[in-house]
């Protein structure tokens, strides 16, 4: 009997196609909004994915990590001599201009790591050697700097090319990949302290303790036990970090309200078309349904039509509407713009969202037919 | 010989409405029609022949009065139960065929039997040798809208028919078709009513279909004034 419920709903091609549009826009909508939502989310704690620190020690008043407050280098010994901690390395990270070969500045992030361990290194090398940012005014860039550092009309920076930051030369020693900032910056990986000779030279320069939990101590641990012996300077488990850092944003900047509009927005243009076209389709079949019913099939075996209706064309244009949301972030992958991060929980997400659409639909066709009385078919 | 009775309906009352909107469409009808006939209910437009035969259908409940049908009870019934017997033992014609659109002639046949649980192959061939029974077996794939009104009922019969029904109402079979079409629709059901265990009650105020009755009542007013067995020659009706 399902397959003809299938039949009288695809019959009907333009209440089908509405009812098709209508939740495929919606699992679109929802999809793609919030996996640019996630992707800029995941744009802000990019220093936290792209260095990688079990613990982060800060200055005490820091909210998030894109807003790092300088620290005195001693602080690293006194990170160093808590116990909990198996060893602490400085970090410098800071916005500063690079000067490319034809006068033009651009901002970049750079990144200043241990030079002896090199933690908080680059996981990706795509050329060059990671080994070789020990040498002199070395710096490895990341792939975004590679259209960002590039001249108008010249080709992308390679490994061996140069150019300035605060007047001092910085060689490209290696390529690496690394995960997008949210204000668009091209990370710019060097040690330490070359860092320090390029930054405008202030009375604190150190951006961040990065400390690893001592054996037996967990991140949570030893970010406690710091917190506990030293002042002046606050300890974060990384996942605590971020976070906090997602809850930042969400606190203290208009996305989440932006979007969260236009995502509602999906989820109640899919409730208004697919709810009014199913029911209009109910409706207009009421006779046909009132048939059914006077000829012995019950409550149970219609309601049962309808949802088998309902949610066929519902996982149509939920997989139509994931297919389009997955092509334009593989669109957007590939030109880094717009971020776009797709997690399972939101694929499973949004295929709750357009159930309960379709639930939402089809209860109104349900208590509608329920309360049909088969006796309509013999009436004129 | 007296028949089997088929249905029995007894001092029937059905009211609409509330207050001093009700009215009574109803007002204690009695009915008998027996197996192996061809039962005719006529009357004027508002006599309430259509809702006594949705009441003989189980599709409508009475306010008083009891109905029985094929031997079982139908007012003692739960309603589920009315849907069950329904659906295994009653076959329906409506006045507009109530085919459906997006179905073809085969599916539109086989409905009644995939209700009743059979496989999809199977109630597609029963369908199949049904629409071959009224005529229509070159047309199972064609879809009603391909169909003349009259070539639309004789789909609506073979569904009726389709899973061997005892009993068979029609509510105003012909008043959609012409005279042709008309006389050949009630000849196919005339053919359905001949077999002894099967009995087909049909409402209707078209003159032109009196002559297939085995037996005419006559309603007015909420009330059956006759139930006689149609004489030859044509009906000898109170009203006529």
């Amino acid at each position: 009997m399902y397959h003809l419920a299938l039949k009288m709903l695809i019959g009907d091609r333009a209440k089908f196609t509405m009812l098709l549009g209508g939740l495929f826009f919606a699992a679109l909508l929802m999809t793609q909004q919030c996996a640019i939502f996630f992707g800029l989310l995941a744009w802000t704690t990019s220093h936290l994915s792209n260095i990688r620190a079990k613990v982060w020690v800060v200055e005490a008043k820091v909210e998030q990590v894109n807003e790092l407050k300088p620290l005195r280098d001693t602080d690293v010994s006194r990170v160093r001599s808590v116990p909990g901690v198996a060893w602490a390395v400085p970090l410098y990270a800071g916005i500063l201009q690079a000067r490319l070969n034809d006068g033009n500045f651009k901002p970049i992030l750079c990144i200043g790591l241990d030079s002896a361990s090199l933690v908080g290194r680059p996981a990706l090398i795509l050329s060059g050697r990671l080994e070789d940012i020990r040498l002199p005014n070395s710096v490895i860039i990341d792939d975004l700097a590679l259209q960002r550092l590039k001249t108008p009309n010249g080709p992308p920076p390679k490994v061996g090319d140069t150019f300035e930051i605060n007047d001092r030369e910085a060689r490209i020693v290696a390529i690496c990949k690394s995960d997008r900032a949210f204000f668009g910056y091209p990370y710019v990986f060097t040690t330490y302290d070359q860092a320090l000779q390029f930054a405008p030279h202030q009375r604190k320069m150190l951006s961040a303790v990065l400390a690893e939990p001592a054996l037996g101590f967990s991140a949570q641990q030893t970010a406690d036990a710091i917190n506990a012996s030293l002042t002046g300077l606050r300890a974060w488990p990384e996942d605590t970090f971020f976070w906090d850092t997602i809850r930042w944003y969400f606190k203290n900047t208009g996305i989440p309200i932006s979007f969260g509009t236009t995502i509602l927005l999906g989820l109640i243009v899919g409730v208004a078309i697919s709810g009014q076209t199913f029911y209009s389709f109910v409706l207009e079949n009421l006779r046909n349904l009132g048939a059914l019913k006077a000829m012995g099939a019950s409550d149970l075996k219609l309601a049962t039509m309808l949802l088998v209706q309902v949610l066929t064309v519902g996982l149509l244009g939920y997989g139509l509407g994931m297919g389009a949301a997955a092509t334009f972030g593989a669109v957007a992958a590939q030109r880094g713009n717009p971020p776009f991060l797709l997690p399972w929980q939101l694929v499973l997400g949004v295929l709750a969202l357009i159930l309960l659409i379709c639930l939402a639909s089809a209860a109104l066709a349900i208590i509608k037919v329920r309360r049909l009385e088969p006796a309509i078919v013999f009436r004129g | 010989m007296n028949p089997a009775v088929a249905i029995h309906a007894q001092l029937i009352t059905k009211g609409f409405g509330k207050g001093t909107a009700r009215t009574l469409a109803l007002k204690g009808a009695d009915l008998q029609a027996h197996l192996g006939e061809l039962q005719l209910i006529v009357g004027p437009s508002g006599c309430g022949k259509t809702t006594l035969l949705s009441i003989i259908a189980g599709t409508l409940v009475p306010d008083s009065g009891s109905v029985t049908v094929l031997g079982e009870n139908l007012t003692a019934m739960r309603q589920g139960k009315v849907t069950s017997f329904r659906r295994r033992h009653i076959g329906f014609i409506f006045q507009q065929f109530n085919l459906i659109p997006t179905l073809n002639l085969i599916e539109n046949a086989s409905v009644p039997l995939l209700l009743n649980g059979l496989s999809r192959a199977k109630a597609e061939r029963a369908a199949q040798d049904m629409l071959d029974l009224v005529g229509l077996a070159h047309r199972g794939k064609n879809y009603p809208r391909e169909l003349s009104g009259g070539q639309q009922q004789r789909v609506a019969i073979a569904r009726a028919m389709v899973h061997n029904p005892r009993l068979i109402i029609c509510d105003e079979p012909t008043s959609a078709l012409d005279r042709d079409t008309g006389h050949q629709v009630m000849e196919l059901l005339q053919a359905v009513a001949r077999k002894p265990d099967r009995a087909v009650v049909v409402v209707t105020h078209d003159p032109r279909v009196y002559a297939f009755a085995d037996r005419i009542a006559e309603m007015e007013d909420g009330r059956v004034l006759s139930n006689q067995p149609a004489l030859p020659g044509g009906p000898h009706l109170i009203n006529g």
